[in-house]
């Protein structure tokens, strides 16, 4: 069943994808909080834009990401976890997996609710997958904010947990994600 | 000669058509524009239309509309708050917008052109619609799509004169149903 040489690392498309969508969320986060706030301008619905943009982009690369993951495993956890932190360790990785799915398409439904189609890039229109309706835009917009502060929360216990077992296990799980921390290199 | 005057103008009265009012629940006129390649509808709620038409002699024909520029719906209020403003339409300034035809002639079965002034903003500019026609259950309808460069008529002053984020090209849409004699 399992392959005859255990998978110990992640494969560089994984690292690739991980750090790829790991950027474009600490950039779209910050921006979408900070955005919904300001007045009505030029430079917002710009904003409004890119936020979109990096969006789709999150998704099309989580889509990616989750069919690389299917063929190719994540590596077995560090030797001697305790196994309610490997519960917790896979818990939190599919929920991560399954909130970088879900905060963009959230986002489109949103916006396609509330009537503002998205247009990748300005160029590419995305389908509206709902008809424009303020009650349900609304409603769209909440649950894109709890999806978010629900990612939020999961990416500092994701980060937390990585500095740990860095930092306090000194093992080589952050290595397997940052090849030149790698302690067996 | 004073009454043969009346007698013409009676005359001219009976002969020509009708001014018609238009069915508002039927009609139609929107503003599509672009933010950021994305095609943003605004509706004109409140307008109104006096149509005299009769397309075996479109010549004769003539038609106004004037319409009620706070009366604009983008479907988000945020937005709906900014376009009344100085900026953009200046409502409290314009309250109206308005298209009086000047001259009629026909451009294939059923298509007309319909040159005439359309002022917005105060400015007035010169227009050629293209409209095409029909009847329907007896009720004239006017249809077509009335592509304006926004900046003509002032609409995005200051920062909004950037034509990157709110494009300059908007498509007026018009339906025109006339109303039941």
């Amino acid at each position: 069943m399992s392959p005859a040489i255990p998978t110990l690392g992640y494969t560089r498309s994984a690292i690739a994808l991980h750090w790829l969508i790991a950027v474009l969320i600490f950039c779209a986060f910050p921006l979408g909080i900070y955005m919904a706030d300001l007045p009505f301008s030029p430079g917002r619905l710009k904003l409004y834009s890119y936020h979109k943009w990096i969006g789709v982009t999150v998704f099309l690369l989580a889509i990616a990401r989750l069919l690389w993951r299917l063929r190719h495993p994540a590596p077995p956890p560090a030797a001697g976890l305790p196994a309610w932190q490997h519960v917790a360790s896979v818990a939190t990785h599919h929920l991560l997996y399954v909130l970088i799915l879900a905060v963009p398409l959230s986002g489109w439904l949103m916006s396609s609710a509330k009537g503002f189609q998205t247009v990748y890039f300005g160029i590419l229109p995305l389908p509206d997958l709902l008809d424009k309706n303020k009650e349900l835009g609304d409603l769209l917009l909440q649950v894109h904010q709890v999806l978010n502060f629900t990612l939020g929360a999961l990416v500092i216990t994701h980060l937390t947990a990585a500095l740990k077992h860095h930092f306090i296990d000194r093992d080589e799980v952050l290595g397997r994600m940052i090849p030149f921390l790698d302690r067996k290199k | 000669m004073k009454k043969s005057a009346t007698a013409l103008a009676l005359g001219a009265l009976l002969l020509a058509p009708a001014l018609a009012q238009v069915d508002a629940a039927k009609s139609s006129v929107v503003a599509v524009s672009k933010q950021m390649g994305v095609p943003v509808e605004g509706r004109f709620k409140r307008f109104s239309a006096q149509v005299s038409f009769d397309p075996a002699r479109p010549a004769e024909g003539k038609a106004s509309v004037e319409i009620d520029i706070a009366s604009f719906d983008l479907g988000a209020e945020d937005f709906n708050r900014e376009t009344v403003k100085p900026e953009w339409f200046n409502a409290a300034k314009f309250p109206k917008a308005t298209f009086v035809t000047s001259a009629i002639k026909p451009a294939g079965p059923g298509k007309f052109e319909a040159a005439g002034k359309l002022t917005i903003k105060g400015l007035t500019r010169d227009i050629v619609a293209p409209v095409s026609f029909k009847t329907e259950a007896g009720q004239q309808v006017f249809e077509g799509m009335l592509p304006i460069k926004r900046l003509q008529f002032n609409i995005g002053e200051g920062e909004w004169k950037d034509t990157s984020t709110v494009a300059d090209d908007v498509q007026i849409k018009f339906r025109l149903v006339t109303a039941r004699k």
